[in-house]
């Protein structure tokens, strides 16, 4: 199996890139951290006023959503760089599998997700936040936004090769990302936007990793397995398309 | 075939209405260094992607090592190396694992990896930068990597896709004995260049590219020979540059070329040494002293100029 070690030489090649480009792991760690410390603290007392539940236990959860969207979109910067450097015609011209690339690149930004994501919990931990369900649903859930950044990542894969400038591509993914978690349950829950928004908020895939991962955390959350498989199957048609159009789109390389 | 480590028949390619290879043939024996040679937009780094499986021609046929480059991509990937323009290495990466990272996509085992990264390091200089990331690496230790990078394999066959360009006159000359070194060990190298005297220094066979079109091919120095003469340059005084250049004019039936800026003037000739001295002869006659004279044989310069000149001429 060629292919497996092509991949596993190419995850390699990126987590190094993630964990040695110093801006880079500021921009992954130290930003989320900042963005839990404010939104705790800035929206924390507006909204303890209406729920029993401390701000920390519910926004933890769509903190780690948002990061690890967040995080996503590294794979298409990444990508563009790649592109641009003509580090892929290299990889190109060499006698690897085609998947392996695109493979290592993704895998690579779920390790990064990874690391972050346990950052992201210390510090929450920190906070205050304490979760309710037993291990094995924790972990679960860990694996499930994991999991929901990968598939996310092959779109972002998708983005990258298509623009082809790795500063596009970072604002191009803000630009799909951004609505995508603020107008979810996230930071506030959705009966309090308006009623065309909550149309969107109720339906899209960010508001059902963070309600399954609320589910799953702390427990509470009506319905609170459907959101786990809602989500799943979310995470396996993402993947179901934008992986196949991922390969396809770096095969066209040489048209 | 037999004797041809790389043979490409009638390739074109388009891009949009552009036309970036139009017929263009090339073979380079075994063994040899075959250089390609043209300036900027020419079609040489199109021509080495399609060589390379990077791009697909839209017409023609392409061999590598013996193997059918557009019916079996995958199988041609592991007979040949490949360096580009831009030295594609991984700044992050410190040389070492670079070359070793190299080496186990080309299916070589740990160990294997490991002695070749070493070897190849050594063979490049680069073994007291070889535990540093690359991002700290001069642009000559980044091409040597690149280079590196694309010897790991033993390839037979060896593409290096303006090697030098932008490189301090030092640090090409490195790689031209690394080139040159290569070359002893049986491996056949296609360049592309956009410098005559590289072409010159470094090929047994030059191909001339430019838009598009192979417009001659030879040895350096059949390419100097068709253009068949040798040449009288003469350095002047500025004010008396037009006056020597009507007398000579006169005398002469090829064109006079004149560089203002140096205060030069080329004469191509057919006799030589008769000619210098009909010149020297005229000059003296109008009590013109040049500053210098002398006669000699054409350079790349001016063949690769009187052949795009003649091109253009005929359209």
């Amino acid at each position: 199996m060629t292919g497996l070690s092509d991949t596993y030489q190419l995850t390699k090649r990126s987590v190094k890139r993630n964990f040695r480009l110093p801006q880079l792991l500021v921009f992954s760690s130290i930003q989320p951290v900042i963005f839990l410390l404010l939104f705790n603290y800035v929206f924390g007392g507006a909204f303890s006023g209406q729920s029993s539940e401390s701000y920390i236990n519910f926004l933890l959860p769509g903190i780690l959503a948002q990061t690890a969207l967040f995080g996503s979109i590294q794979t298409g910067v990444g990508l563009a760089e790649d592109l641009n450097k003509g580090a892929i015609d290299r990889l190109r011209s060499l006698p690897i599998a085609r998947y392996a690339v695109l493979l290592g690149r993704t895998l690579a930004d779920a390790t990064r997700n990874l690391f972050v994501l346990i950052l992201m919990i210390s510090v929450g931990y920190l906070l205050g936040f304490r979760a309710s369900e037993g291990w094995m649903s924790f972990i679960s859930a860990l694996a499930l936004v994991l999991l929901f950044a990968y598939a996310f990542s092959w779109v972002s894969a998708n983005l990258g090769m298509l623009l082809k400038d790795s500063e596009t591509v970072q604002v191009a993914g803000f630009l799909w990302v951004f609505p995508m978690v603020f107008a979810s349950s996230v930071f506030v829950p959705v009966e309090t936007m308006p009623g065309w928004l909550q149309a969107f908020a109720n339906n899209q895939p960010v508001t059902q990793v963070v309600n399954a991962v609320r589910h799953l955390t702390r427990g509470g959350v009506v319905d609170g397995s459907d959101y786990v498989w809602i989500t799943l199957a979310w995470i396996a048609g993402v993947i179901f398309v934008f992986a196949p159009l991922a390969v396809y789109q770096y095969r066209k390389f040489n048209k | 075939m037999d004797n041809n480590a790389i043979l490409a028949k009638s390739v074109s390619r388009k891009y949009g209405s552009l036309l970036a290879l139009d017929k263009v043939s090339l073979s380079a024996e075994k063994g040899k260094v075959t250089a390609l040679l043209g300036p900027n937009g020419a079609g040489k780094t199109t021509l080495i992607k399609t060589m390379t499986t990077l791009l697909v021609p839209d017409k023609g046929e392409i061999f590598v090592d013996g193997i059918d480059v557009l019916k079996n991509p995958d199988k041609v990937r592991s007979h040949f190396g490949l360096a580009g323009q831009f030295a594609a290495i991984d700044e992050y990466l410190t040389g070492r694992e670079s070359l070793e990272m190299v080496g186990r996509l080309y299916d070589l085992s740990i160990k294997e990896a490991k002695n070749r990264a070493k070897e190849v390091l050594e063979k490049l200089g680069l073994t007291s930068a070889a535990n540093r990331q690359a991002k700290t690496y001069s642009g000559g230790m980044r091409r040597r990597l690149d280079l590196g990078a694309s010897l790991v394999a033993y390839p037979k066959v060896l593409f290096l896709d303006e090697p030098t360009t932008g490189l301090d006159p030092r640090t090409r000359f490195q790689l031209w004995d690394i080139i040159r070194d290569l070359v002893k060990s049986g491996t056949t190298i296609l360049l592309t260049t956009q410098y005559l005297d590289e072409a010159d220094a470094l090929a047994d066979k030059i191909y001339v590219i430019d838009k598009g079109k192979m417009i001659a091919e030879g040895t350096s120095e059949q390419l100097k020979k068709s253009l068949g003469k040798d040449v009288v340059e003469v350095k002047l005084q500025t004010n008396q540059i037009s006056k020597a250049k009507n007398l000579i004019s006169g005398q002469f039936k090829s064109r006079v070329e004149v560089d203002e800026l140096t205060r030069r003037m080329r004469i191509r000739t057919v006799k030589g040494g008769d000619d210098l001295l009909k010149v020297a002869n005229i000059l003296k006659d109008a009590r013109i002293k040049p500053e210098e004279i002398g006669l000699h044989r054409p350079t790349l310069d001016d063949v690769f100029l009187a052949i795009t000149d003649e091109k253009a001429g005929k359209k």
